[in-house]
């Protein structure tokens, strides 16, 4: 048989089927471009959760008050706990969790750029869970919904924690917005240098993002970059409104005729120097993880020494 | 850098939510042994008591059917209409049945 003309058509089948809603599960037959199309994805998703830890468990010790500190802590193990939910997703589809750690010290694998920028006090600890976990949600919500079995059973468990993280957030972002005119003012600047980054999360505009058709087709992408971005604006708008901050934005306004806000022109030159490796903290970011991933080794080979040792002696007993 | 053999064995994860249901697959973990195993499933999988007790199974220790034995194992089954309780006519207004 002509193997090529069988996987033509074992691909139209696939398509078929995606295209109908239907689930892939791990040991499903897939195209390669799929696998690859996920492996990548889930990876980057798991590596932005685990980078994503470092901004503001920056504030952990320096938490204003034992309540702050104890959510602070909650919410940075949550995030650990997305980033392995994600390994485990991705690992079924061959790749190992050394091959993905790999990637992420050599700087092969990429990971959300919103987290190489600085947290400078602690508006800035707070401001992520309102709008960068807000943008992670609006992202997130339709990728529960992924072909991809494990993927989106991920997402499912991801997006009940994020509630959490977004709303602490705002809380903490209240509190600030409504105190001592230093206060409002630490808001305020925290606003000015978070707006741009947490809108550009989206990724660039639909006119120029290579992958978006086909994961739209093979149901890993629901909404274009825009369409994501478009659902963000109208709710942060509110939120920032509500608060009673100013939108470092003077082009900003509402379109009455669509009923959406419209924001003014974004500076890609800056998010791709970023992505590039070029903003205010890839390299801290970088140099911490490999400091922990070197720190732990000790610890890696310690307990399966521990382990072997237990295996050999319960070995003996049963023989004894 | 990277030595595969390093990298600490995977288990899969059980959770039964609460008791009165079965355990359900939660995901995977990788530890040492399986009572890390068991740790690091508690840590990961259940920090909002969404669990009342957890298996832990070595990833290499379990049997799966193959997606390609699919046909042969569950199609047989199609055809046995019988098995099904709406398979049998009985009168419409038969009220205790
Ligand atoms: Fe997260
Ligand atoms: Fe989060």
């Amino acid at each position: 048989m002509d193997v090529h003309h069988e996987d033509k058509d074992m691909r139209a089948r696939f398509d078929a089927y995606v295209a109908d809603e239907g689930k892939v599960e791990p040991k499903d037959w897939m195209p390669d471009g799929y696998r690859k199309t996920l492996v990548r994805q889930i990876s980057q998703h798991a590596h932005s959760e685990i980078i994503g830890m470092q901004p503001e468990g920056n504030w952990i010790s320096r938490a204003p008050s034992l309540r702050r500190k104890m959510i602070l802590i909650a919410k940075v193990q949550d995030e650990a706990g997305h980033g392995l939910y994600l390994y485990s997703a991705a690992e079924t589809l061959g790749v190992t969790r050394d091959e993905m750690d790999e990637a992420l010290l050599s700087g092969k694998a990429k990971y959300s750029s919103i987290f190489n920028y600085p947290t400078l006090n602690w508006a800035d600890a707070v401001i992520i869970g309102w709008l960068v976990d807000g943008a992670a949600i609006t992202n997130q919500i339709p990728l529960c919904r992924c072909s991809f079995g494990p993927y989106g059973r991920a997402m499912v468990r991801v997006c009940k924690e994020e509630a959490f993280h977004q709303r602490q957030g705002y809380e903490g972002m209240m509190v600030l917005a409504k105190g001592t005119p230093e206060q409002k003012a630490m808001a305020q600047d925290a606003l000015n240098r978070w707006w741009w980054p947490a809108i550009k999360m989206f990724g660039p505009p639909d006119s120029d993002s290579p992958h978006s058709d086909q994961n739209t087709l093979w149901k890993i992408k629901r909404f274009s970059n825009d369409e994501l971005r478009q659902k963000y604006l109208d709710m942060v708008v509110k939120q920032a409104n509500a608060l009673g901050l100013t939108i470092p934005d003077p082009d900003l306004k509402f379109d009455e005729d669509t009923g959406h806000w419209v924001s003014g022109p974004m500076d890609w030159d800056e998010f791709w120097a970023v992505v590039k490796g070029n903003g205010p903290c890839n390299r801290q970011r970088m140099k911490h993880r490999q400091k922990a991933h070197d720190d732990g080794l000790w610890v890696r080979e310690a307990a399966v020494a521990f382990a072997e040792k237990q295996a050999k002696r319960n070995n003996q007993q049963k023989a004894a | 850098m990277t030595d595969l053999k390093k990298e600490w064995p995977l288990f899969e994860v059980f959770i039964r939510s609460k008791h009165g249901v079965s355990h359900v697959h939660a995901g995977s973990v990788h530890a040492a042994d399986s009572t890390m195993a068991m740790e690091n499933a508690r840590d990961v999988y259940t920090r909002r008591s969404e669990g009342s007790s957890i298996w832990v199974i070595p990833s290499s220790e379990i049997t799966a059917s193959a997606p390609s034995a699919k046909a042969a194992l569950f199609e047989p089954s199609d055809d046995k209409v019988y098995r099904h309780p709406t398979f049998y006519e009985v009168p419409d207004d038969l009220e205790v049945l």
